[in-house]
């Protein structure tokens, strides 16, 4: 049954008239047409799909609508300051830690979630808030590097 | 190009492009100075030729490439190869940049897209770096050279005088005179082909080949806009669900539509066998896929993954000699040890991020599909013949792709999207393979059997080398060891797999140089010798002696290393690169658990572009390579493919990699550039199972090392 679900999308209040039981995924890349947010397994193993709830990274794939009414939701879209990367996108430029570019929007969405968690990971954190996060291309070294810089960044700057 | 054909590319080794035609495709093209060339006229010696007949004909030349110094002064260079990730957008915008003398910011890499780039066979076997880049530097320095005949005229000054930088042709002299490419192209439309003799740069002259560049498309794919296949969206678009059968070669009994077509707005598409479930919302169209009820007959079950093994070796009865030396018999009766063993490989999938997708339109009788196809001009051409629709009415948009290697070939979804598309005249269609039919549908890397047989004598020097490969074709096999009797045999057969196999990152090369590198080893272990020491002595090929030298001096290979740790070593040959890992590893042995600590890669792979881009791939192939050696496995009964998601097909996860991932590489800039995307990947098994061996003692013959396997070596 459709009904009307209000959500704050990328800083911005937004409604649509949706079966609380469809995927916040599906309406991101398709009502919203927000494609950054990633399919890639569907049922929770992949990661290509995080986005942040409230500042946690969430598994879109496995969110219904229901869930996300009356929260806050950023996608890979809403995350740089117009021209100005977000520390971890930029950390993933210089680090080169990207090669088909697939898995790294749901990448740079987990490691902002575990930032936001955990402003000082250490290696072993990093790897572990990770984990569950696959690249075929094997970037992962490269990733680590990154989120490393970009924690170093987030504290010591601004 | 057929599958087949691609499958006979790929597996064996190549050491000449394919031919490919593409004539007239210049009227079209704006002003400024085109250079065209092709492969077919590519020759390995001294550079490029192009036949000049043509030409003095008044006909335009072959060519499957073309680049355009256009009237601004920047270069756009079109080319039928994609970009998957591989990193060759950057490293083809630095041969021009530097041949031509131009700002590396001022080339346009126009990659794939098959109405405007001319025909390419396809990207894939490595054979960018390898057929491309020599072509690509000397239409540059051709272009460059007719730069240089024009300023001669505009300045007066002879062209034995002037030189090309920074974007201009200036006099030696005085470089006050000078003139840029932009007013030298004004007004011009000059097409040629590739002169015979085009002065390259030497390698001490290099600016820009050899310096590490970063990718050039990091920022679009950091905030999202990148686009791949499923992110296209067009007006009115109807996402597609194709009703699968449970396995390969099922028959359909009966189907029941009806649940589905009464759910608000779902149309059925349907041609006998093949279900279609069409929605304007994606999931919508899962989830009436799922109420259509279906009744499939499955053939019965003639192996599994355990009993598949045995099955090759029945089945796999075309036997070819691929190399040969000596004689096998009296090699195996001089020898005073002998050691014969067998070595197992299971399926693997490809399992890129991205599954396969396609949007395709059908309009005024023109097919329009973006597709994630390693091999644009291959799918136009099987779209075109299966459904009667003339070549140049079929447009591949090409955009980016979420990984290949070597699965995106047989654009499979593609062809399905176009049959849906054809018939529903005018409404665009999407279609995007779920996780559970990318596992299905793959064309999967094949199991594989290799029995080696090897003899030394007592100082370890080999003399006797029976290597019988089953499934896993010759790439990579020519021997690197001086082993004077010695034979290496390919079986294959047509009907040996329950499902589809094809090429997959170094075709059949991680397989049997898992077999060969761990033989070699076992070999070493018989007569105590250390495993490096035993390799320099039995090596006959100085490239691979570079690999090998290169990577135990990064390893520092005689270290002692802590209680349970081990160190193992693979050397192989792929796409004309000789590498060489060499990891060093943890292994739990109550638990039987691997763990990866550092792994080291020298590569002699010629000439280096892209430096940084070549150590991106091969921390790619390590990382990627560990998931084969370690888990990946795909479960099947018979035509059943029991692996659905990345639950039960294992692949590299963070916690997998090592912490260091070091790359060597030879210096040899004077030489030709060889593949870099698949060498490292072939050596993984090896090294990895040599190092197990080293740590513990347990030697495991079958591929992916699983803590059970260690543990039953062990016991
Ligand atoms: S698509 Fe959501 S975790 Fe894989
Ligand atoms: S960069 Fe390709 S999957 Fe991670």
């Amino acid at each position: 049954m459709k009904e009307k679900i209000e959500f704050e999308l990328n800083g911005k209040k937004v409604n649509v008239e949706l079966d609380k039981s469809q995927t916040l995924l599906w309406v991101l890349r398709t009502y919203f047409n927000l494609t950054g947010t990633k399919y890639g397994c569907g049922e929770g193993y992949c990661g290509a799909c995080t986005v942040l709830i409230n500042n946690e990274a969430v598994r879109s794939c496995a969110t219904k609508m229901g869930e996300v009414a009356g929260k806050s939701v950023v996608t890979i879209e809403g995350l740089a300051k117009g021209d100005v990367l977000h520390p971890v996108q930029k950390a993933f430029v210089e680090h080169d830690a990207l090669q088909c570019g697939y898995c790294t929007p749901g990448m740079i969405m987990n490691a902002v979630g575990l930032l936001n968690q955990n402003p000082n990971p250490s290696r072993e954190d990093i790897i572990w808030g990770m984990e569950d996060n696959l690249c075929r291309c094997g970037a992962h070294n490269r990733i680590i590097d990154a989120i490393q810089t970009a924690a170093g960044e987030i504290n010591g700057g601004k | 190009m057929k599958p087949e054909e691609i499958n006979r590319y790929y597996f064996s080794d190549v050491n000449s492009p394919p031919g490919v035609n593409r004539r007239d495709f210049l009227k079209k093209l704006g002003g400024g100075i085109i250079i065209v060339f092709s492969f077919s006229a590519y020759t390995v010696v001294n550079g490029c030729l192009q036949k000049k007949e043509e030409e003095e004909a008044g006909d335009v030349p072959e060519f499957n490439a073309y680049l355009r110094v256009k009237e601004d002064g920047t270069v756009d260079c079109y080319s039928g190869k994609i970009e998957m990730g591989q990193g060759i957008n950057t490293s083809l915008s630095q041969i021009l940049a530097d041949e031509l003398e131009v700002p590396f910011e001022s080339i346009n890499m126009i990659m794939g897209e098959t109405s405007l780039v001319p025909y390419d066979a396809g990207t894939w076997g490595s054979m960018t770096t390898r057929f491309h880049d020599p072509l690509i530097r000397a239409a540059a320095a051709e272009a460059r050279e007719v730069l240089k005949e024009l300023a001669s005229e505009k300045l007066q000054i002879p062209v034995s005088e002037l030189k090309a930088q920074d974007g201009k042709i200036i006099s030696i002299n005085n470089p006050k005179k000078n003139i840029s490419y932009a007013k030298l192209t004004i007004g011009k439309k000059i097409v040629k082909g590739l002169g015979e003799k085009i002065p390259l740069k030497k390698p001490g002259e290099f600016k820009v080949i050899g310096k590490p560049f970063f990718r050039r498309d990091a920022v679009e794919k950091v905030t999202g806009v990148a686009k791949y296949t499923a992110d296209v969206k067009i007006d009115g678009m109807l996402y597609a669900r194709i009703v699968r059968p449970p396995a390969h070669g099922s028959t359909l009994i009966f189907a029941d539509t009806s649940e589905a077509e009464s759910m608000e707005g779902v149309e059925i598409f349907r041609e006998e066998d093949f279900i279609v479930v069409l929605h304007s919302d994606p999931e919508a169209a899962m989830l009436a896929a799922d109420k259509v009820k279906a009744e499939w007959k499955i053939p019965d079950a003639k192996a599994d993954d355990e009993t598949i093994f045995e099955h090759i070796k029945r089945t796999a009865v075309d036997t070819n000699v691929r190399y040969k030396g000596g004689d096998l018999k009296k090699g195996k009766k001089e020898s005073a040890i002998i050691v014969e063993e067998e070595y197992h490989d299971g399926y693997k999938a490809h399992a890129s991020i991205e599954t396969h997708a396609a949007t395709a339109v059908y309009n005024n009788e023109k097919l329009t599909i973006y597709a994630s196809s390693q091999t644009p001009f291959g799918t136009r051409q099987a779209i075109s013949e299966r459904y009667s629709i003339p070549l140049e009415n079929v447009l591949i948009k090409q955009i980016y792709i979420g990984g290949g290697f070597g699965g995106k070939i047989y654009d499979q979804q593609a062809r399905e999207a176009a049959r849906i598309a054809i018939k529903k005249e005018g409404t665009p269609i999407q279609l995007m393979w779920n996780r559970q039919e990318e596992f299905m549908y793959d064309m999967f890397r094949p199991a594989a059997v290799v029995k080696v047989g090897a003899g030394m004598d007592k100082t370890g020097k080999l003399n006797y080398w029976n290597f019988e490969i089953f499934c896993a074709g010759d790439r990579g096999t020519e021997l690197f060891y001086d082993i004077p009797n010695h034979q290496t045999t390919v079986s294959d057969g047509p009907e040996v797999h329950p499902f589809g196999t094809g090429a997959w990152r170094a075709p059949g090369n991680p397989s049997t140089t898992f077999a060969r590198e761990s033989h070699i080893d076992i070999m070493a272990s018989k007569i105590n010798m250390d495993p490096l020491e035993f390799r320099l002595k039995n090596m006959n090929n100085q490239r691979a002696l570079n690999s090998l030298q290169l990577a135990a001096k990064s390893f520092d290979w005689n270290k002692e290393l802590p209680e349970g740790h081990g160190k193992g070593i693979a050397v192989g040959e792929d796409a004309g690169t000789l590498v060489t890992v060499m990891v060093e590893v943890k292994v739990d042995k109550s638990s039987g658990q691997v763990q990866v600590i550092r792994a080291v890669v020298g590569q002699d792979m010629g000439q280096v572009i892209n430096p940084q881009g070549t150590i991106i791939q091969a921390e790619g192939c390590v990382n990627m390579g560990l998931g084969y050696t370690l888990s990946e496995d795909v479960e099947f009964n018979w035509k059943t493919v029991k692996s659905k998601n990345f639950d039960d097909y294992q692949i590299t996860h963070f916690s997998t990699v090592p912490e260091t991932i070091e790359t060597v590489l030879a210096d040899a800039m004077d030489q030709p550039p060889q593949g870099g995307g698949e060498p490292a990947i072939i050596c993984m098994g090896a090294a990895v199972a040599n190092a197990v061996f080293d740590a513990c003692g347990a030697r495991v013959f079958r591929m992916p090392v699983t803590p059970e396997r260690v543990l039953a070596a062990l016991a």
